[in-house]
């Protein structure tokens, strides 16, 4: 069994240089792209008169001690909480079988959990409100059934892909000791597996705390969170200054679960052997595992595919019958975009590829800042708490503040299109250090030490024994920033151009209009939507395969 | 010529370039910028046709819905993102001009547009297009079940049409919002709640916004749901023939007449455009009769300018509505918040 993590680690003692960019870049990232926009519309929003000019701003004070206000913020978070432990629940069998056993069609699984993740939010709560009984297809019910859905990839990579570096000797030695299946999952298994746990529960959570086309469609309307009040106070009420204070306390919640799963994340570190994945997993052999790979992956199938399959079928529905004139329609220029809707696959793939290359390299540097110090070190569970607050920031507040931050040279959105993958990357650079750290910190120390001991140098060490094991993770976390990006439409929408559409905004344009091809349109660009990013996951996971080849 | 005078006329020559180009980029901008929210739409044709006419390109900027692009245009009230906003509709317009947006413009071509779209005497905001928002059935639905097509608002608080209407939230949609202004209109306040209470004891459903509504709950909407009664627009008989797939004899969808209630849509000039010639040029352009004739295809809403002729398939299923609902900006403006809020308490808490 592992030990405990403790003191700071001699061969990944960083040079001054290395220190400095590793923490500079990220924190001069977010500085730039998410406090200072942030602040800019906060500020106006607390200012004088509300920020819009207009009357009506309610004072701070009236706003924190507003019945809803309270009722909103108790709401978010048991929800949130709720949606967590569902979607752990409903997740964990499948990591566990993704992290230990190899079958075919191992990869495929992987890339298709993925695709509910980006999908437009109000197109999957349309697809529900087609399957849900109608007694639970609105309040909360539907809303945690829904958030499951759309996270089980998070627990299901975060933690499958870290099951799989987890060496199972540790687990058969206890066994060999007599240690029953409980009592090896109970004191060994889950004491190993808890920093990933943490990590992928904590964005969970943080999603579920955010939601918003969800809340609004499958909740009905006695339903609210935070951010849908945020929303509905700022575009809805011109209420400016009610939309920053709870903006304020979003984030304070926000920083709040993050502090705490970094401490817990802290407290349940425990270094394991770490191994490449193909030492790891291993063909089920007995009936009882071939059944519970069947098992549990069947059920998460059904559970991800149902609503699946009614998007493709309403893609379909055209005129009475089913045809594929929707997709046909789709490379036809269209009333409802300022460009074909096949361009916005095109804008969302390069959109997407910029964010993933931003978010790999600011995250991956994070990663190791945040792994290569000591992990007591304030600065280093700052930095790791900090990078995680963009997901739980309100999208519309920060989609004002880019307008209001970035509207003159040098850095004027109207004439940046970069700052479109911008946004998108700071959404994933948290998936980027969540994925990669915890694997980073689970790099056995002796073995870095064995290097120093054989004169590796501190780069050397980073090369030839943090990078094999980490490019696993890092691809893993490529693909979902990848995925992230194509799906971010909260931010997005305020900022690419309207010639430049990407697939959620195209998808919105379409289901904004009347008429059954309009709508069918619109499930036919998410079907592509799930094709693309199931597509792009499934080829990351195959370079990542092939590299690991030689590593 | 000597040498010394060929370097003066040369440093001339340049300094005369470097002024004309200084020109070229400061005074007279080759680019206008039109802000507004996503339902906006210009075909390629005519974004053409307006810089063929101006020698302006046209750039728009779209900023999410129509909530969106306003609270946007708030933010930048004076230091404008473009030069034209278009998307403010009467029931935003109190905001936008409390919010001191626009600067007075009177287009010309105002005077083939019916006074009594008008929506600021000032002249601060053009109307360029209105839509009516109305209760819209499902006729072969209903048929099939044996029930007659409700006739009046009235009829929707009674039992037979128990069950299958669908609204959409006035705190949280445009369409819902215009629906309980159509009863305040046609009820009175307090008049109306009476109806809302007798509403919801006959089961209405009420959902967050449009798509969902006509998407997904009603029966004549793409997954053909439970609700074979709907707050929509005028324009969607025509819509759903224009968007059906296949051709088709006569809409599955029907209006409610008795129900509609109109919105007028506005652009203005920004205050603090740096292309005031440029915008007004805009604003033309929006009230021409070209670009005029296009929207009701594009956009589904309804020229205000008068004598444009609208689209077959719109005379085949006339969007018109003679005798709409209405309601003064000006009392929406003052109303609007304690209506949507007691709406509220009476109807979803």
């Amino acid at each position: 069994m592992g030990e405990r993590v403790d003191g700071p680690r001699g061969a990944l003692a960083p040079g001054r240089v290395w220190r400095l960019v590793s923490y500079g870049v990220p924190l001069a990232f977010l500085g730039l792209f998410f406090v200072y926009p942030l602040e800019e519309i906060l500020r106006r929003g607390l200012g004088p008169g509300g920020g819009l000019g207009t009357d009506g701003s309610r004072s701070a004070l009236d706003v924190l001690t507003d019945p809803v206000t309270r009722d909103v913020l108790w709401f978010t978070i048991w929800q949130a909480t709720a949606s967590t432990a569902l979607t752990i629940a409903v997740a964990l069998p499948a990591a566990y079988v993704l992290g230990r056993y190899d079958f075919p069609g191992r990869n495929v699984t992987r890339a298709l959990v993925t695709v509910p993740f980006v999908l437009p939010t109000v197109v999957v709560a349309l697809a529900f409100l087609a399957i849900l009984p109608a007694r639970i297809d609105r309040g909360w019910v539907a809303i945690l059934i829904a958030h499951a859905f759309f996270n089980v990839a998070v627990v299901v990579r975060v933690v499958g892909t870290f099951w799989a570096s987890l060496d199972p000797r540790v687990s058969d030695a206890a066994a060999t000791l007599g240690a029953g299946p409980w009592q090896r999952l109970r004191e060994v298994t889950f004491p190993l597996l808890a920093p990933a746990l943490s990590a992928a529960a904590a964005i969970v959570f943080l999603f579920s705390f955010t939601s918003f086309g969800i809340v609004l469609v499958l909740g009905g309307p006695s339903y609210s969170t935070l951010e849908t009040e945020i929303y509905n106070q700022a575009v809805r009420i011109f209420d400016l200054r009610a939309a920053a204070v709870l903006s304020l306390v979003q984030l304070a919640c926000v920083a709040a679960a993050v502090w705490v799963t970094t401490r817990l994340e802290t407290r349940l570190a425990v270094r394991g052997q770490i191994r490449p994945e193909r030492d790891v997993v291993r063909k089920p052999r007995t009936p009882a595992e071939k059944a519970l790979v069947v098992g549990s992956l069947g059920g998460l199938t059904l559970f991800l595919g149902l609503p699946l399959v009614v998007l493709v079928e309403r893609s379909l529905a055209v005129g009475g019958g089913h045809s594929f004139d929707a997709y046909r329609a789709l490379t036809r220029p269209t009333s409802a975009l300022l460009a074909t809707p096949w361009e916005a696959v095109v804008n969302s793939l390069v959109y997407a590829s910029v964010a993933t290359a931003i978010a790999v390299s600011v995250g991956g540097l994070a990663a190791f800042a945040v792994a290569g110090s000591d992990r007591r070190a304030r600065g280093s569970r700052f930095l790791d708490g900090f990078l995680m607050l963009p997901l739980g920031a309100s999208a519309v507040m920060l989609g004002f503040g880019f307008i209001i931050a970035f509207d003159r040279s040098p850095i004027d959105f109207r004439a940046a299109p970069w700052i479109v993958p911008v946004v998108q990357a700071l959404v994933a650079i948290p998936f980027v250090v969540r994925i990669v750290a915890p694997t980073l910190r689970s790099i056995d120390l002796r073995q870095r030490e064995a290097a120093a001991t054989l004169g590796a140098t501190p780069g050397q060490v980073r090369r030839e024994i943090d990078l094999p094991v980490v490019g696993r993770a890092v691809a893993v976390a490529a693909g979902f920033a990848f995925a992230i990006s194509l799906g971010e439409f909260g931010a997005t929408v305020f900022l690419a151009r309207p010639d430049r559409p990407t697939l959620p905004v195209a998808i919105y344009r379409f289901l904004g209009r009347p008429g059954e091809l309009n709508a069918a349109e619109a499930y036919a660009l998410a079907v592509v939507l799930m094709a693309v990013t199931a597509l792009s996951i499934f080829v990351v996971e195959r370079v990542r395969v092939r590299r690991a080849g030689w590593l | 010529m000597n040498p010394r005078s060929a370097l003066a006329g040369a440093a001339v020559a340049l300094a005369l370039a470097i002024a004309a180009s200084g020109c070229g980029s400061g005074g007279t901008p080759q680019d206008v910028v039109l802000v507004t929210h996503d339902s906006f739409v210009i075909p390629k044709a005519e974004r053409k046709a307006f810089q063929d006419e101006t020698g302006l390109k046209l750039r728009v900027l779209q900023s999410g819905d129509a909530g969106q692009a306003l609270t946007t245009a708030l933010l930048t009230a004076g230091n404008p993102q473009g030069d034209v906003f278009f998307g403010v509709d009467d029931n935003l317009l109190s905001r936008a001009l409390a919010g001191n947006l626009f600067d007075p413009y009177r287009p010309a071509a105002l005077a083939h547009v019916d006074p009594r779209y008008a929506g600021d005497p000032k002249h601060r905001v053009t109307p360029i297009d209105h839509s009516e928002v109305c209760v819209d059935y499902d006729r072969m639905w209903l048929a099939k079940h044996g029930i007659e097509p409700p006739r009046s608002l009235d009829d929707l608080a009674d039992p037979r049409y128990r069950g299958l209407l669908v609204v959409e939230n006035p705190a949280t949609s445009t369409p819902g919002l215009a629906f309980l202004l159509a009863t305040i209109a046609r009820y009175g306040d307090p008049g109306w709640k009476s109806y809302w209470t007798k509403l919801r004891a006959n089961r209405v459903l009420v959902v967050d916004g449009w798509e969902e509504a006509y998407d997904a709950r009603f029966s004549g909407g793409s997954a053909h749901g439970k609700y074979p009664i709907v707050v929509s627009y005028s324009t969607d008989p025509a819509a759903a023939v224009y968007f059906a797939g296949k051709a088709l004899d006569a809409s599955p969808v029907a209006v409610l007449r008795d129900s509609c209630f109109r919105q007028t849509e506005y652009a203005g000039v920004l205050r603090g455009t740096h292309n005031a010639n440029g915008a007004r040029k805009l604003v033309d352009f929006l009230l021409s009769e070209r670009f005029q004739a296009g929207m009701p295809l594009t956009m589904f809403v309804l020229p205000t300018r008068e004598g444009v002729p609208l689209p077959a398939v719109f005379t085949r299923f006339d969007p018109t509505i003679a005798h709409p609902l209405e309601l003064t900006p000006a009392r929406i403006g003052a109303n609007r918040d304690r209506w949507v809020s007691e709406w509220t308490d009476l109807v979803v808490r």
